[in-house]
Parts: structure tokens; sequence; C-alpha cells
């Protein structure tokens, strides 16, 4: 038992800060930069993907010995999609007005990353009760990590927090920032600041998780992924070529 | 024609779907390179999202409105749109190879891409008919390509820049993004 609550403690630590989503991994950037324009709309974000997340993770790993190590992917697809419809009712029904905030951003929780990456690389491998914290965890650090990106957005684009204004009248806030370029120019300053912290961490010899860097290449899945396909294709055009070139040689 | 037009332009101009709606900025970000990639990536996704905006407008109307099954959409059309991709990716392998080398390696990145997604449940959600669900797909897409062709060109300039340490990679591309969606968001008076 005293094992478990070590466990819980260390997942929850590990999503919240050491692997936090946001600032650490750069994950789910499309819903990162959409949501953040205000902070109650940045935490509904985190707080419904926590929700995905922790219940996707339990399915996932208690499913873990049925589901064939070939059709995997879909599987996890099919689970997520069908909590994010649950969600989404829930939503409609009794907060609709965050509903409406959030709009198409919710049926595309099922497309974040951080929801399949976490099947992929965690639930489908660990037992339930870690895995279900791990949800808990890594959903938690993208709450945090929304919700300080939409009130640093509020503040300066505003001037409110949670709807209330704190400004000095005599203050005008920057417009441009609660606007979608802000979003791209807050996010860019985020990972520059990002960029510093981990080369002088670097330089004194620590280890540093690396970051998705917004890359596709760079994850793991998908350059496995793109690298077998680009294997077989030169397979297959190296066949149809030295068929074509045998064919010629016959006329 | 006009009200078609008008989908048309402002799914590719004044709601950019990377600019203004944030959708698909991983390959954005990601193989915005080269211009040459950078149109390669933008051809696949008019090729993919055109399709999945005209497969998911019958799926939807067809068959979930009829057996009022429409809470499924989610899950429908994302398995619709995974399945959509591997069966483009194997009709062009078989039908045409030069087209299938151009495009082949981009193909399995957009099934994760949240643009096509997101343009078959904004065309249900939307109501458009049949040929606007289209029409509003071309024209995200479009808007899609041409937003990456314009950051690779500006990409391939900036190589020569002396960008500071800590905003070299996705800082930078970002800076530039925004930049973009200012000069964007100019669009926004022009329907």
């Amino acid at each position: 038992m005293n094992n478990n609550v070590q466990i819980i403690k260390e997942r929850l630590f590990n999503g919240i800060i050491k692997e936090n989503p946001t600032f650490v991994m750069m994950l789910g950037m499309c819903p990162t930069l959409a949501v953040t324009t205000s902070c109650i709309n940045g935490i509904g974000m985190g707080l419904t993907t926590t929700v995905v997340l922790t219940l996707s993770n339990m399915l996932i790993s208690l499913m873990r010995n049925i589901i064939p190590e070939k059709v995997r992917v879909p599987s996890f697809i099919v689970v997520v999609a069908s909590f994010v419809t649950l969600v989404q009712f829930m939503l409609e029904a009794y907060l609709p007005s965050l509903n409406d905030a959030l709009g198409i951003y919710i049926p595309l929780i099922v497309v974040n990353c951080i929801i399949l990456g976490r099947a992929e690389s965690y639930a489908s491998k660990n037992p339930v009760i870690p895995s279900i914290f791990d949800g808990v965890g890594m959903g938690l650090g993208f709450t945090v990590g929304l919700g300080a990106l939409g009130a640093f957005r509020e503040i300066l684009g505003a001037g409110s927090i949670f709807g209330i204004y704190i400004f000095p009248e005599s203050l005008e806030p920057i417009r441009l920032i609660g606007l979608a370029p802000g979003a791209f120019f807050v996010l860019a300053f985020l990972v520059a600041a990002q960029n510093k912290i981990k080369a002088s961490r670097k330089e004194k010899g620590e280890v540093v998780v690396e970051a998705c860097t917004s890359d596709c290449g760079s994850c793991k899945t998908c350059i496995d992924r793109v690298k077998s396909v680009i294997a077989s294709d030169k397979e297959e055009f190296a066949k149809v070529a030295s068929k074509e070139a045998e064919k010629k040689e016959e006329n | 024609m006009a009200d078609l037009l008008k989908i048309a332009i402002a799914a590719a101009m004044i709601n950019n779907v990377v600019l203004s709606q944030f959708l698909g900025l991983c390959p954005f970000i990601g193989v915005s390179k080269k211009t040459k990639t950078a149109a390669g990536m933008g051809a696949a996704v008019i090729f993919v999202i055109t399709i999945a905006s005209a497969l998911t407008h019958i799926v939807y109307y067809q068959i979930l409105d009829r057996l009022n099954i429409e809470y499924l959409e989610t899950i429908v059309f994302i398995l619709l749109i995974a399945a959509l991709v591997q069966f483009v990716e194997m009709v062009l392998k078989k039908m045409s190879p030069p087209l299938y080398s151009a495009l082949g390696v981009y193909l399995p990145l957009i099934t994760t891409n949240c643009a096509v997604l997101g343009v078959a449940i904004t065309n249900i959600s939307d109501s458009y008919t049949f040929v606007q669900s289209v029409v509003n797909g071309l024209g995200t897409a479009i808007g899609f390509t041409i937003a990456i062709v314009i950051l690779a060109g500006l990409r391939e300039k900036m190589e020569y820049n002396d960008v500071p340490e800590s905003f070299k990679g996705t800082p930078i591309i970002l800076l530039t993004a925004g930049l973009m969606a200012m000069a964007f968001s100019g669009f926004a008076g022009l329907l």
C-alpha cells in the first residue's frame, strides 16, 4: 500500500512539474494557442482534457492485455473519442457557457497528442492505478500551463483577470496579446525562455527532458512510422523499376 | 455562386485555418523548412481535406442522421479520416506512383492533422450543404497551403539571418507566424 502511495506521488509530480505538457514537453499546441484568450477558458479546457485523459488512461490500462498489438492505435482512438463524446455531452448539459467558449476545440481533444501519447507510452504498459494518476498528473500539468498562459494573456490583453477589471483606467491594455498574433508571440517567448533555461542547465551537466519541438518529425512514434514508410516504399519502387528495366530489355 | 465564393474566401483568408484558428500547427511548423516540401504537404492536405469534407458530409446525413445517432459524430469522423488517409495512400501507390512519391511521406502525418477533423466538424455545425462543405474544405486547405508555403519561403530567407541563440528553431518560427497572423487579420474587412 505504501508503495502505491509512492507511485501516485511520483506520477503527480512527474505530470505537473517534471514533464509538464505545456512548459516542458510542448505538447498539444493547437488548444494551447486557441483557448488561452482568458484564464477561465484555459482552466476549463485543461480540466476537460484531464477528465478525458484520466478515463482513457484507466480504460486503456485495463484493456492493455486484450488489445492486439497491430490495431493498438485505432483502438486507442476509439476509446478516446468515446470519452470525448461523453464529456462533450456533460459540458453541453451542465456548463453550456464553457461549451460555447471552447466550441470546436472540445471534439478536437481526440487528436490532442498528449492523450494518445500517454496512452501509447504509459497506460498501455502499466497497471491501472499508476495509469489513472499519470492521467491526473499530466492533465493537471496541462491545466496549470493553460491557466497560467490564459492569465498572462488576459491580464496583458484585456486588463482583467477572471473577468474582473484590474488595470487603472489611464493604462490601455495591449489588445494584440489577446488576439491570434499575440498567441503566437507569447508562445514564442515561452519557448525561447525554455531554451535559455535548458541551455544553462545543460552547461551544468544536468539531464534535460527534451521537448516535442512541435516538429512532428522529432516525436519518436511519428519518425519511426515515417521511416518505415519510406523504407518500404524504396523497396517497392526498386522492385517496380527493376521490373520495368527487365521489360525494356526484353523488348 | 457568390455564396460559394464567399465561403471559399472566408475559409482561405479571413478564418485562415492555421493563423486564426490554430489548427494543423504541427505540420505547419514541422514541414515548413523548404518551399518544395511545404508545397508537397499543402497539396496532400488539399487532396485529403476536400475528399474528407465530401465523405464526412455524406456519412453524416445519409447514415448518422437517418439512424438518429448523430452523437457518434466524433468517433465516426476520426475513424473515417484515418481509413480515408490509408485508402488514399494505397490508391495513389497503385494508380499514380509519381504523385505518390511526391505526397506519400506526408500522408501518414495527415491523420493526426487536426485541421481535417476540424473542417469536418465545422461543416456539420454550420449546417452546410454538400457543395458548400466541399467548397469550405477546399478553401480551408488552400488557406493552409498558402500559409505554409509563405512560411517556408520566409524560413529559407531566415537561414542567413543572425538569430539570437535562445530564439533559434521553434521560437523564431512562431514569431514569424505571429507576424503573418497580423498580416492575415487585415483580410477581416474583405467581406
